[in-house]
C-alpha cells in the first residue's frame, strides 16, 4: 500500500533561489556579474587577464573570482592587472554553485564593483547547470578544440549568451574551419553573438569588457533557445 | 560529476516532504530528466545510492524517464524532436526555433511513500482530547 504524490519540484530549484536572490543583491547595488564557462587550457585566464588590463585602464571598477581544484596561480596571474581577486578552490567539485560564489564575496568584494569576473572551473559540462547569479553568461572554445566542441557540450554552448573563440592566430596550424565551428554554434544556440579573439595579435580583446559593460547597462542580452522553459 | 549534487538535492527534497508528512519510508521516485537538461541518468542513479544512505529515502528506487526534446518553429509551425545534441534551426524554413517545447525537464515528478506500520499509525491517531 502506497500512495503517490506529485511535487513537481525542479531539483536545482535550491540553487535557483540563491543564484536568484545573489543576482537581486549585486544588481541593486550595481554590481553585474559575468560567469566564463570553458574546458581547461582554453585560455579563460588570458584572456580575463587582458579585459581586466582593459578595465583599469579606462576606470572601470571590475573584479574577479576565479575558482580551481587546486593551486593559486589564476590569482596570482589576474591579480597582476591591480584589481581585486580572489581565488576560491573547491577541493575537488567540478563546478561553482550560487551559494559557493556568495559566501566567498564577503569580506572581500569593495562595494563600488561595477562588474564581477567569475572564472568557472575548468569544465563544460557541470558548470552548464548552476545559474550563479550571473547577468552574462560567457563560453570561450579554443581553436585547437575542434569545430565539434559545440555539439559534444551542447548543454553549455546551448545556455551562453555569448561565445567567445579564443587562440584565433593559431588557427591556421590547428586547422580550424571557423565556418563549421559557427554552424554548429547556431545549431545548438540560433542567434547567439560569436566573438573571434587573439590575445597574442589583440583581436577582439575587449569584446568581452564591452559586453558586460552593455549587460550592467542593461541593454538586451541574448535569450538562448534552450533557456526557454521546458523545465 | 554534477550528478552528486542533482541527487543530493533530490534526497534533501524527498525528506523535507517525508518528515512534513510522518512517512517512514520511501518506496520511489520518479523523476523527469529532459534529454537537453546535461544529466547522465546513469550517473545520477549511482550517486542518488550514496546520497540516500542514512536518510529515510534509504532503499527507495529511482526511476528516472527521459523527456524527450521538442521545438517548435514559429513562422511555419513545424514541431521536431530536436535530438541530441539539439538541432535548434527548423527544419523546414531554417529558421531558429521560435519555442522549446520539451527537453530541460529535471523535476520530481512522483514520489510513492511506503506506509507506516500499522502500530505506529494507531500510536499516532491517539484522540485528541484537549482540541476546542
Amino acid at each position: 500500500m502506497c500512495r503517490a504524490v506529485d511535487l513537481q519540484r525542479a531539483v536545482l530549484a535550491k540553487n535557483e533561489a540563491a543564484a536568484q536572490i545573489l543576482r537581486t543583491e549585486l544588481t541593486a547595488r550595481g554590481t553585474t556579474v559575468v560567469n566564463l564557462l570553458s574546458s581547461p587550457g582554453s585560455g579563460k585566464t588570458a584572456l580575463l587577464e587582458r579585459e581586466l588590463r582593459l578595465a583599469v585602464e579606462r576606470g572601470v571598477s571590475a573584479a574577479a573570482l576565479t575558482a580551481d581544484l587546486a593551486t593559486e596561480n589564476d590569482a596570482q596571474r589576474l591579480a597582476r592587472s591591480g584589481v581585486p581577486v580572489k581565488q576560491v578552490l573547491t577541493d575537488g567539485l567540478c563546478h561553482l554553485e550560487a551559494d559557493m560564489v556568495a559566501r566567498h564575496l564577503h569580506d572581500w568584494l569593495p562595494e563600488s564593483t561595477r562588474l564581477l569576473f567569475v572564472e568557472n572551473v575548468g569544465n563544460l559540462v557541470c558548470p552548464a547547470g548552476y545559474d550563479l547569479g550571473e547577468s552574462l553568461r560567457v563560453v570561450l572554445a579554443s581553436v585547437t578544440e575542434g569545430e565539434d566542441k559545440p555539439l559534444k557540450y551542447p548543454t553549455a554552448f546551448g545556455l551562453a549568451q555569448l561565445v567567445i573563440v579564443t587562440k584565433t592566430d593559431m588557427a591556421e596550424a590547428a586547422e580550424f574551419d571557423e565556418a563549421a565551428f559557427l554552424h554548429n554554434v547556431q545549431q545548438v544556440n540560433p542567434g547567439v553573438e560569436v566573438v573571434l579573439t587573439s590575445v597574442r595579435d589583440g583581436r577582439g580583446t575587449g569584446a568581452l569588457l564591452d559586453r558586460a559593460l552593455a549587460a550592467a547597462e542593461g541593454n538586451r542580452v541574448h535569450t538562448p533557445v534552450m533557456a526557454q522553459a521546458g523545465a | 560529476m554534477h550528478e552528486m549534487s542533482v541527487a543530493v538535492a533530490v534526497v534533501d527534497q524527498v525528506e523535507a516532504a517525508a518528515r512534513s508528512r510522518g512517512a517512514v519510508g520511501v518506496e520511489s521516485i520518479r523523476l523527469d530528466v529532459g534529454e537537453l537538461a546535461g544529466v547522465v541518468a546513469d550517473a545520477l542513479a549511482f550517486c542518488f545510492e550514496l546520497a540516500c544512505a542514512g536518510t529515510v529515502v534509504e532503499g527507495a528506487e529511482l526511476i528516472t524517464r527521459t523527456v524527450p526534446g521538442t521545438a517548435r518553429c514559429e513562422p511555419c509551425a513545424e514541431t521536431w524532436a530536436v535530438g541530441m545534441p539539439p538541432k535548434l534551426l527548423c527544419p523546414g524554413c531554417g529558421a531558429a526555433a521560435g519555442e522549446l517545447l520539451s527537453g530541460r525537464e529535471l523535476q520530481i515528478r512522483e514520489v510513492r511513500w511506503a506506509d507506516p506500520d500499522p502500530a505506529a499509525v494507531a500510536r499516532h491517531r491517539q484522540p485528541i482530547t484537549e482540541e476546542s
